[in-house]
């Protein structure tokens, strides 16, 4: 019997946070480092849930749940491997020009699925890379991780992966070059302009930044104003590493807002959109909500209560423009801690109070669709993913401590990418 | 072709093209001479005509042009029937059930699109214009100097002309695609009977509803489109609802991809694709291009009128719509960037002015709304947000869902939003997008609130029929006002 309503806030809180952070240690290649996209077998790994995992070692060691030696020797372990990985044009190689391949093989860290170069997922692991580095600041095997931190963010050829055009691809393949798919509209790729733009030997035209920015939509929706993305999950994932209370860039001074605030914005949209439920899904309601990218029931379709229903598998959901199948991410609340406590804590309660399936060892699923009924009460997502259950485990922690916002502050890099991204005011 | 059938072809070919023309003895000169009876020559015939000045037009095929004979009027017609076939299909959805699966007739769709042609065709005839007075010529327009062309072998001398020969499907050069066969938006309306699979090539909007139409009436269709999303001239989430609302039909979509290659084998017309360097077949009956449209130019010999013009933007003008010649003026697809009926209308019309009676009028297209009538239909007027950004206009749009809309919501139309663009701090209005069931009707309010000069705050005074769909446009106004006076109070 689950007993989550009798623990205190913080101790419900610190439960998960523990529990997700068992994830980045459970799926973790003994050899490599490398850490696997999804609890389900074969899963190859995701380099940017080896980024989550870089940055949540700290936070085990400074909570006691590593020792700083093993969270040394876990760091040092996967920088090793990323530094001796085969970084070549070749279509099986691990990168190339710095960035990684989007999946690799657990074992052999060899590109799997004709996967894309990706840039965004390069940030992430990148992001991670340099809390390592800035945390890990003893001697010993401590040097090594400094070194190779330092080493793996230089060899990173950003102004490569602008292509001599001013915005950013979202990736490039040995098959056919840089993809078609570029950054439109506000997402989460400010980690990744900011960690371009920071770069001391290769770095991104500032211009790329300001191109970006021109597409970006300030709108008022829902009765909220709020430079608009769809899925939640690009309001949290840039401020897991940055903290952007009172630091703004020049979109932001125009708007007299910062993009912590919009955040706060963001998830009031995605509350007051759970309250409407406009295409009546179950369960939606203001501590109901949390539509995000995140694993799906499928590409069924159904007919129920007079209509079609649509549903999809791992995909980009969004709020208000949808896609929106009435799927939620079950996490999602909880990892907006940092930004309005109160919303997070009372939706993530009233979910583990009336659907305690998504919860299972005391780790969060990546989706759950109770419109689509089955003998658990809805539809959930078999197994945890790491994006998940990193993101998480940040998120809990810059809400109760600032642990990775206060390291990276101090992050010379993420200052300077900040600076030429043309941020300035409160701590920078 | 049963008699009714044989009678509206008779009575629209007599308006648009008559059998036994007899070209009328020709003026010494024309104050304007029109080449080109589309939209845009039309509309500069009537309004000349009107004016008081002598007229003439050459039309080398029918009138009314793209138009009227293979773009917006049939294509609507077409979309009509689709729509019609999808509302049944979801009737049980509004309780009404359906008696089963819809059989389409398709040579009965295809009489209706004929008959509304017929109709339309009165509007514009032969007969109307030369009881203007306007002498009509038929044939091919070829410039002999910088003030006179012939037609045939007749010379028509010119005070002024305007150009208005339109545009034409654009054609890529793409490997055997020739002798694969394929079909324009020229030659689609030809077909006899429906393809059981259309491949279709461009995510434009015609490409979109073309794609979404053909399978309404029950082809399976593809529709290839190299650009990661349709419509890149739309807002990335007015194109995603339009890309789930296709795939929610039944169409089968494939964005960034590239056709490199066609060919045939047995009866299948085949189009090779590769998407980011995978390859892939699309097996098809037809195959129907919709990738953009190129001016008419060729046989006129421009050059020798003096008229300078490339060739696939076609002729170049100045913001009065008057060519390197300055006898010449242009108007409609044969020189402008917004290739629509109102747009060809609007710029003919302004062109005649600044022609004939020295108006001195710029054309400018800002205000000038446009649609894409998939279903949704997305329609939009002014400024985008992207277009202001680049211009350093702070910009700030109010969003209503159409999912907020009691109507909408009893219609059972409910997918699309009506964005508002607003010069941020004050109430003026910049563009609007509008994605709804009837947004091509929606945008045609905010032309006039625009055109007006009408702000937020005036329009959320007004009061708008309840419940109605364009109750979203008051609504977005009142969202500007509340999101100004909760700005105030906070202060």
């Amino acid at each position: 019997m689950d007993d989550w309503a009798q623990l205190s806030d913080d101790a419900l809180v610190t439960r998960l946070q523990r529990a997700a952070f068992s994830y980045l240690l459970e799926y973790a290649n003994a050899d490599t480092g490398l850490v696997a996209d999804t609890s389900r077998r074969g899963s190859p790994c995701s380099i940017a849930v080896v980024g989550f995992a870089l940055s949540c070692y700290p936070i085990a060691v400074q909570n006691g749940w590593l020792s700083r030696a093993d969270g040394a020797a876990r760091t040092l372990k996967v920088l090793r491997f990323l530094s001796r990985s085969t970084q070549s044009d070749a279509p099986d190689a691990t990168g190339n020009k710095g960035f990684y391949y989007h999946f690799l093989d657990m074992q052999t860290g060899r590109r799997v699925w004709q996967c894309e170069l990706s840039l965004i997922d390069t940030a992430l692991l990148i992001a991670g890379v340099l809390v390592a580095g800035s945390y890990f600041d003893g001697g010993n095997e401590e040097n090594e991780i400094r070194e190779l931190a330092d080493a793996l963010y230089r060899r990173v050829d950003w102004h490569w992966a602008q292509a001599g055009a001013s915005g950013l691809s979202q990736g490039w393949k040995p098959e056919c070059g840089f993809l078609h798919y570029g950054w439109e509209g506000y997402n989460e790729a400010t980690i990744l302009y900011v960690l371009g733009l920071g770069s001391p030997t290769f770095p991104l035209a500032p211009s790329g930044y300001v191109t970006w920015g021109l597409t970006y939509q300030w709108e008022n929706l829902l009765g909220h104003d709020v430079l608009y993305s769809g899925p939640l999950f690009t309001h949290l994932f840039s401020h897991a590493w940055i903290d952007f209370r009172g630091i703004r860039d020049a979109f932001m001074r125009e708007k007299s807002s910062d993009y912590f605030e919009n955040t706060k914005s963001a998830v009031a949209i995605h509350r007051e959109y759970g309250e409407r439920n406009p295409y009546c899904f179950r369960a939606y309601s203001r501590n109901f909500w949390g539509v995000t990218a995140g694993d799906g029931p499928a590409n069924v379709e159904i007919r129920e209560d007079g209509r079609d229903r649509r549903f999809f598998g791992y995909m980009s959901r969004g709020v208000p423009y949808g896609p929106d199948d009435g799927t939620i991410a079950p996490w999602a609340m909880l990892a907006t801690l940092p930004f309005t406590a109160e919303a997070a804590l009372a939706g993530t309660r009233s979910l583990l109070d009336t659907y305690p399936q998504v919860c299972i060892q005391d780790r969060f699923s990546s989706g759950f669709n109770p419109t689509l009924q089955s003998r658990t009460g809805g539809w959930l997502s078999e197994g945890w993913y790491g994006l998940d259950q990193g993101l998480l485990v940040m998120m809990i922690e810059n809400h109760r401590t600032g642990l990775i916002w206060e390291i990276m502050r101090r992050c010379g890099p993420i200052r300077d990418g900040l600076r030429n991204a043309g941020f300035e005011g409160g701590w920078l | 072709m049963p008699n009714a059938a044989v009678e509206d072809e008779k009575t629209f070919l007599r308006r648009v093209r008559p059998q036994h023309w007899k070209s009328p003895v020709p003026r010494s000169s024309y104050d304007l001479l029109i080449v080109g009876g589309g939209p845009a020559g039309l509309a500069a015939a009537e309004s000349a005509a009107r004016l008081g000045f002598s007229v003439a037009l050459v039309e080398r095929n029918r009138l009314g042009g793209n138009s009227l004979n293979v773009g917006s009027v049939p294509s609507k017609a077409l979309i009509r029937t689709a729509h019609v076939c999808s509302t049944i299909r979801g009737a049980e959805d509004f309780g009404a059930l359906a008696p089963g699966e819809v059989a389409l007739d398709f040579s009965k769709v295809m009489a209706r699109v004929r008959r509304i042609l017929t109709r339309i065709s009165a509007y514009n005839s032969v007969d109307d214009l030369t009881t203007l007075g306007v002498d009509i010529f038929f044939g091919d327009a070829r410039f002999e100097s910088t003030d006179a062309l012939v037609v045939g072998s007749t010379r028509l001398r010119f005070e002024k002309a305007l150009i208005a020969t339109g545009a034409r499907p654009k054609t890529p050069d793409i490997p055997g695609l020739e002798q694969t066969g394929y079909r324009t938006s020229a030659t689609i309306f030809e077909m006899e009977t429906p393809p059981k699979r259309l491949a279709v090539i461009g995510g434009g909007p015609l490409g979109c509803e073309l794609a979404q139409a053909f399978c309404r009436l029950g082809a399976h269709v593809t529709i290839v489109q190299d650009e990661p999303k349709f419509l890149p001239r739309e807002e990335r989430d007015a194109a995603e609802i339009l890309s789930r609302s296709m795939a929610r039909d039944g169409v089968e979509i494939r964005l960034n991809t590239a056709v490199v290659g066609a060919r045939r084998e047995g009866g299948d017309k085949i189009l090779e694709t590769v998407d980011s360097g995978v390859k892939n077949d699309v097996h098809a009956d037809e195959i129907v291009l919709c990738v953009g449209r190129a001016a008419n130019v060729e046989g006129l010999d421009l050059e020798i009128a003096g008229v300078s013009f490339e060739a696939v933007q076609g002729i170049k003008v100045d913001d009065f719509l008057c060519s390197s010649n300055p006898r010449v003026y242009a108007a409609g697809d044969v020189c402008g960037e917004l290739k629509f009926t109102n747009a060809a209308q609007t710029s003919a019309r302004i062109a005649v002015r600044n022609a004939l009676v020295d108006a001195r009028q710029r054309y400018d297209d800002t205000l000038t709304p446009w649609c894409t009538f998939c279903d949704p239909e997305i329609a939009h007027i002014g400024l985008h947000v992207w277009e202001a950004r680049r211009q350093s206009i702070p910009i700030k749009s109010f969003t209503v869902m159409m999912h907020d809309v009691d109507r909408a919501i009893t219609e059972g139309e409910d997918t699309g939003f009506v964005k508002i663009h607003t010069a941020e701090g004050t109430d003026r209005i910049l563009g609007a997008t509008i994605v709804a069931s009837r947004a091509s009707e929606l945008i045609n309010e905010m032309a006039v609130i625009m055109n007006a000069g009408i702000g937020m705050e005036a329009l959320a005074e007004m009061v708008h029929t309840y419940p109605a769909q364009s109750e979203a446009i008051m609504l977005a106004a009142q969202a500007y006002r509340y999101s100004t006076s909760s700005r105030f109070n906070a202060r």
